[in-house]
């Protein structure tokens, strides 16, 4: 029998471990799985990787967990937010470092990780700043550059509805990275607003096949990051 | 002179730049000044807007109190879609970019050079924090890449120059350039004035270009 469901957010991270690579779901608030990344701080693994495309707002989800002195170093695109100075405060101390990707060499290099594909040319990022330490290679007269796959022994992501197999439905923009993560993942778990029996998710409809999924939690009502971030709340 | 008593406004620079983008095509807006855009498409052409962040079909924002935290544009904003939306994942939003099937992006910028460079994502201030989101793949990738920006930042200094200052998002990437001064093309001879603002004359634009500028108008 297939049952990929745990009873709690606490009980699907407990197996995170200091020093872990985790790739964390969302952009902006929208797919980001508040409740596992609160989960996660519970649990206090430390010296994790993560890779995410923020770096969090407010002083909750993700910026919590950077605050909360666990995460070592952030692999992102974008780790600049209007409301929250965890990170910069946290990068302009010397105590993160930062790999800066381009938004869609992240996406590329979490997807190539999950699809076997150990690395990959892109003419994005030539002739720039973020060019320095990678291979350059001309094709058809155009320059690119060696980008390496990313895998992580950690995704958490979020989905609307997810089956006990694992299959998952996403929220409009809220599906973003969380595909690509789910694959790049050796461990992948996802909070769900909704969990159903299998059979009841239209096959042509399933935007993640269950294959790439371990862990499914049922959160009914998870929050949303603007409204913890406009009512100033902090976790813990 | 302060730099707003002469040209258009941000709003009229917004329309005029909508004006070029034909009916039926792709086109993903970057955040800021390139948002306006949106707000005044000709109203007897469809246009399509991309949001690397994962939909095509972007519309206007909500009504307040009726928006979905989870439908956000790529400034986090909350957007709504309109009728044959479809939403997909970062990788295919990145193929839609990278590999060439969008028409246009337009871009604000910090400084665009007169072989085509554009700057619109680091200062390199010593305390700045680099975030660099889409926008080298909106360049390296996107058909033509159109640039709207004032043509001097707040204290006068020119935003078109001969070599960029600033760190490069791309090398030699921009077609054209919408100021409120006016509309100038990037060729493989420089920077090319097609249009003056009204009441705007050549000289004055020269004067406030750190690089060489040719008048192509129509005779």
């Amino acid at each position: 029998m297939i049952d990929k469901r745990v009873g709690s957010p606490g009980e699907a991270v407990a197996g995170i471990g200091d020093g872990d690579t985790v790739m964390i779901g969302g952009f902006g608030e929208a797919g980001s799985p508040i409740e596992l990344i609160h989960a996660l701080i519970d649990h206090g693994a430390a010296n994790l990787t993560v890779i995410s495309n923020n770096s969090g707002s407010g002083e909750i989800g993700l910026a919590a967990l950077i605050r909360a002195g666990q995460v070592a170093k952030i692999v992102c695109s974008f780790p600049r937010s209007t409301n929250s100075t965890v990170f910069p405060d946290l990068f302009n101390a010397g105590r993160i470092q930062l790999e800066l990707v381009p938004q869609g060499t992240l996406a590329e290099r979490i997807r190539a990780g999950g699809a076997g594909i150990p690395a990959f040319y892109t003419p994005t990022a030539a002739g720039t700043d973020l060019e320095a330490g990678k291979e350059r290679r001309e094709f058809d007269g155009r320059p690119c550059l060696l980008e390496h796959a990313l895998v992580a022994d950690w995704s958490l992501i979020k989905a609307r509805t997810a089956d006990s197999h694992g299959n998952l439905v996403y929220n409009k923009t809220a599906r973003n990275f969380s595909p690509l993560m789910a694959m790049a993942g050796r461990t992948t778990v996802v909070q769900a607003s909704a969990v159903v029996e299998p059979g009841c998710l239209d096959p042509e409809a399933v935007i993640t096949p269950g294959i790439f999924v371990d862990h499914v939690v049922h959160v009914p009502n998870p929050e949303h990051e603007s409204e913890l971030v406009a009512r100033g709340a902090r976790y813990p | 002179m302060s730099p707003t008593a002469m040209g258009l406004t941000t709003r009229q620079m917004a329309r005029r730049a909508a004006q070029d983008i034909s009916d039926g095509s792709y086109v993903n807006l970057g955040i800021g000044l390139p948002e306006l855009i949106a707000l005044f498409i000709p109203d007897d052409r469809e246009i399509v807007l991309h949001i690397e962040n994962g939909l095509l079909g972007m519309g206007p924002s909500p009504e307040p109190g009726k928006g979905d935290p989870e439908l956000i544009n790529a400034g986090k904003k909350q957007v709504t879609t309109r009728p044959g939306a479809s939403y997909f994942h970062q990788a295919d939003s990145f193929a839609m970019i990278r590999g060439g099937h969008l028409d246009l992006s337009v871009l604000g910028a910090l400084e665009v050079a007169a072989n085509g460079d554009l700057a619109n994502w680091s200062t390199g201030g010593e305390h700045a924090i680099p975030a660099v989101g889409g926008a080298m793949d909106l360049v390296s990738g996107v058909k033509a890449v159109y640039v709207i920006s004032r043509h001097c930042t707040r204290d006068g200094t020119p935003k078109l120059v001969e070599r960029c200052s600033y760190p490069l998002t791309g090398a030699g990437v921009v077609d054209r350039v919408y100021t409120d001064l006016a509309v100038i093309d990037i060729t493989a001879k420089g920077f090319e004035v097609v249009e003056l603002s009204p009441g705007v004359s050549f000289d004055h634009v020269a004067a406030r270009t750190a690089a060489p500028l040719r008048d192509a108008r129509p005779a």
